[in-house]
């Protein structure tokens, strides 16, 4: 990983100084996880648009469930302090819009949020989903919450960050793993997005008696392209989140595989994914754990080339990897038994990319590849969900890995820079998020494609 | 007593085999029996289990490393709490290993074990020659100043030539190829038929690696990710095309029949195979490859006597049909160590031949020929080298794996070894 020395000179005292003088971006420090860490580290601001908003009261539970002090008159001291002191988080139930006009009220909540909010702060909007509105009035209202909240995104300081969620109508009660993603600091790199839950019919789950700090105990994951970068860290926080993982990789990877599965007490399958087989390969293994709860698709392969100068063997090895391989193993594991396959209420993830929602020069193969994936993940949700099963993507941006280490410093910086948190991410940023889709509590979250990206303004 | 319960082979680990003084030129043994041991540790989630023992060895050893397997296993993701012992039977030290694991398991002292070896020849210990070590011993023992400047005194320029090991038996001083070489004479094993058998070792090590045979068998190390002596394209032209490069004593030159092609090259590397009872593997929900069923060592006087060096596995095999009631043809599967070329045809010649059959074994009867498509089917030492105590332990589970993909059936294994030993052992699945 290439070291990030203009965070480290904006970080030090002169070097905040001189940035502040001459107009250089600050580069926050991002609050992240670890065990035992209270989901906030202050108070929380909740707030309700309008009179019929129907996810206050799941709100104002989960805060409490979790020990957070809310307050829900924005005019109220906080603690031993003042109506303006600062919250570790906000909270706008902004669901029931009947009309544009009904944006002021979102407009009024978070103007003074956006001063009050302090470093790593979460700023959360909750709607509800535009298109299940046949009035375009309300659906013009609810679709509007999307380019605020993206725009609240990127005048958000210190690390903050703004996202919406989506809620169906009938899954106010299933927010619960959502609301703990997103105000955590698990979501540290998430900024500017939007997700929905509840959105594909026939689901089923509870979040009753999870274990927030260990999320996944007692589940077995696969983690594919596990020897090493992001793969790595996703077989660690896995294993960190109380699973049991199967790290999977090239057989030429095998000794940096053996370290990640010795690392997480798990175990190693040196498997070629694109192999004939392969699915039924991971079956076989994983019966010694009785079947297979998690299944993240993490392997990828780039093979850039200007696509005036492509060739198809690596045009297939590209798709072969990244996308045909996802499809061959996701059929196996939907038709496997419940018992010792893949096991009813299972999780498959999937990694997209940044590259295959906004497209990247000399990346025609990889964005094909990882557009292709979010087909792949809207088209098999409503499959899954008939094994009470979920499939969604994390979509990376810049994240500071062995690949990134090895652009351009120019492209490097940009990558880094050109964003709302001014900063490449890391790969447990990566790795929390498809831990939190890999929960069992996150039964009603299908079919999304969520970027772990800061906000990246490439292909925004 | 009750008959004794079979150990199961679960599986194993071992890393790709390189030739001498190549890729794992500065590794130690120690370095690539922790690999090989981690590798079986990922394969099988032992990270931090107390195994009921681990069993390996080294024929090339550092004086220090008299704990090679204990220093081994405290250097891997194994519990700290797992015993250990080394062995070393030369060429038969990973088989040995794996039946000394495999009959505590039988007779339920142990649940769970591990066998092994490793060798290298190119971190090979060097000793100081005798004539110095005895003038270092003495001013060591020296009790004044003076008494040690005397015995250093003693020192003399030709002293410091160090001893390095070599492939040579102590008693005959003639390296080991050079008694194969009075074995092929002997049996009058014919160069063409020793090519042939070397290309098919090497033909059927590629085609098991293309199958993907060896993914669950070994993990790469060092960036080496096969063995490295295979030669995919190695054919009897090829071959034919070496100069001999050992020679009978007193025998012909001209005649002469074995090359650096069908003889196993000198090579590094590490095995480990992991044995268990059955119900230790199926609370695991692992699966049992093969179970060992009977194994059986046998000596040759090479020294006094007229047998070959490397001729011990023909008689120990005709025992340990004995013991079992079978026949030399009642295997789906042999696996005889390559040593040369010449030594796997000479053993069959004599299993063919009446008379050593009868002679020698005391036989009405020769054991007969086998099929020689049910041999080494997947390669063997000559194709992936053979670091002289891992041998055993890639075939284990070489042999075990075969079987079990073929759905059951019983395989032989016979490994020669230097001071004129033979290990053979029987698997079924």
């Amino acid at each position: 990983m290439s070291h990030d020395w203009y965070s480290d000179f904006v970080n030090s005292g002169v070097g905040r100084a001189i940035a502040g003088n001459v107009g250089l971006p600050p580069v926050p420090k991002l609050r992240r996880w670890e065990p035992g860490q209270p989901l906030l580290s202050g108070a929380a601001l909740l707030g309700t648009a309008t009179a019929n908003g129907r996810v206050a009261k799941v709100v104002r539970a989960v805060l409490a469930d979790a020990a957070v002090e809310v307050h829900e008159d924005p005019a109220a001291p906080i603690g031993g302090g003042s109506s303006t002191s600062k919250v570790a988080a906000a909270v706008l139930d902004a669901t029931g819009l009947s009309s544009p006009r009904d944006l002021a009220a979102v407009q009024q909540f978070l103007t003074p949020v956006m001063r009050r909010v302090g470093p790593s702060g979460r700023i959360l909007v909750i709607g509800d989903v535009p298109a299940a509105a046949e009035r375009p009035a309300v659906r013009a209202a609810r679709r509007s919450l999307e380019g605020l909240v993206r725009s609240a995104a990127k005048e958000a300081r210190y690390g903050a960050t703004v996202n919406l969620v989506h809620v169906a109508d009938g899954a106010e009660n299933d927010l619960e793993s959502t609301l703990r993603f997103f105000l955590s600091s698990r979501s540290a790199f998430v900024d500017g997005q939007r997700l929905d839950v509840g959105t594909v019919p026939g689901y089923a789950g509870s979040s009753a008696g999870t274990d927030w700090d260990h999320p996944v105990t007692g589940k077995v994951a696969v983690v594919t392209g596990a020897a090493r970068g992001i793969g790595r860290t996703v077989a660690q926080t896995l294993a960190r989140d109380g699973a049991t993982v199967v790290a999977v990789d090239v057989p030429s990877a095998g000794d940096a595989l053996a370290h990640t599965a010795n690392d997480v007490g798990g175990t190693a399958l040196q498997l070629d994914i694109t192999n004939d087989g392969a699915g039924e390969a991971i079956l076989e293994h994983c019966r010694r754990h009785g079947g297979v709860d998690i299944v993240v698709h993490n392997a990828g392969i780039t093979r850039d080339k200007l696509l005036a100068n492509q060739d198809t063997d690596r045009w297939n090895s590209v798709i072969d990897v990244n996308l045909n391989s996802q499809l061959a193993i996701n059929d196996v594991l939907l038709a496997s038994s419940d018992d010792d396959g893949f096991h009813r209420g299972g999780r498959i993830v999937t990694v997209s990319s940044m590259a295959g929602i906004a497209g990247n020069r000399g990346q025609t193969s990889y964005g094909a590849s990882k557009a292709g994936v979010i087909g792949l993940v809207e088209a098999t949700a409503p499959l899954l969900a008939a094994k009470d099963a979920t499939i969604n993507a994390v979509a990376p941006g810049f994240i500071e890995t062995a690949m990134t280490a090895a652009m351009p410093v120019g492209t490097r910086e940009a990558g880094r820079r050109l964003s709302s948190l001014t900063q490449g991410g890391l790969p447990v940023d990566v790795a929390e998020t498809i831990a939190w889709f890999a929960q069992g509590a996150s039964y009603a979250i299908n079919g999304q494609v969520l970027r772990v990206d800061g906000q990246n303004y490439l292909g925004a | 007593m009750a008959s004794p319960r079979r150990a199961a082979v679960v599986g194993a680990n071992r890393i790709p085999f390189a030739r001498s003084n190549g890729a794992y030129a500065r590794a130690s043994n120690q370095d690539m029996l922790t690999a090989a041991l981690d590798g079986l540790v990922a394969r099988f989630g032992l990270t931090e289990e107390r195994m009921g023992e681990v069993v390996a060895g080294a024929v090339l050893k550092h004086s220090r490393d008299f704990n090679l397997t204990r220093e081994a296993v405290l250097g891997s993701r194994l519990s700290a709490a797992t015993p250990t012992y080394d062995v070393q039977q030369a060429c038969g030290t990973g088989l040995e290993a794996a039946i000394l694991v495999a009959n505590k398991i039988a007779l339920g002292q142990v649940e769970v074990g591990i066998a092994g070896g490793v060798d290298t020849t190119s971190d090979a210990p060097i000793a100081v020659n005798d004539d110095l070590r005895e003038v270092l011993l003495e001013a060591n023992r020296a009790k004044s100043t003076a008494g040690v400047v005397k015995a250093l005194a003693g020192l003399r320029p030709g002293q410091i030539v160090p001893e390095i090991p070599a492939n040579r038996e102590p008693r005959t001083g003639m390296a080991m190829g050079e008694h194969a070489a009075i074995t092929a004479a002997h049996w009058g094993i014919e160069r063409t038929a020793q090519d042939e058998l070397t290309a098919l070792s090497h033909q059927n090590l590629a085609k098991a690696y293309d199958a993907g045979f060896f993914d669950d068998l070994m993990t790469p190390f060092l960036g080496v990710t096969k063995d490295n002596n295979l030669r995919a394209d190695s054919t009897v032209e090829k071959l034919g095309k070496l100069k001999p490069v050992f020679f009978p004593a007193g025998g012909d030159k001209a005649e002469a029949t074995m090359t650096a092609g069908n003889s196993t090259p000198l090579t590094d590397g590490a095995a480990t195979v992991l044995l268990a009872s059955d119900e230790w593997a199926a609370e695991r929900g692992l699966p049992v490859l093969a179970h060992l069923v009977d194994a059986e060592t046998a000596a040759v006087d090479y020294v006094h006597g007229d047998e070959g060096l490397l001729m011990a596995p023909a008689y120990a095999v005709p025992r340990l049909l004995e013991r079992n009631g079978l026949t030399l043809q009642d295997f789906d599967l042999y696996e005889i160590h390559e040593a040369f070329a010449s030594t796997v045809l000479a053993t069959l010649a004599a299993w063919e031949s009446p008379q050593f059959c009868k002679e020698r074994l005391g036989l009405d009867a020769p054991l007969g020929s086998i099929d020689r498509g049910k041999l080494n089917v997947h390669g063997s030492s000559l194709a992936a080298g053979h670091p002289f105590a891992a041998t055993g332990a890639r075939i284990v589970p070489t042999l075990a794996k075969t079987l079990h993909q073929n759905g059951g059936g019983r395989g032989l294994i016979s490994i020669c070894a230097a001071g004129g030993q033979g290990v053979v052992a029987i698997l079924e699945a």
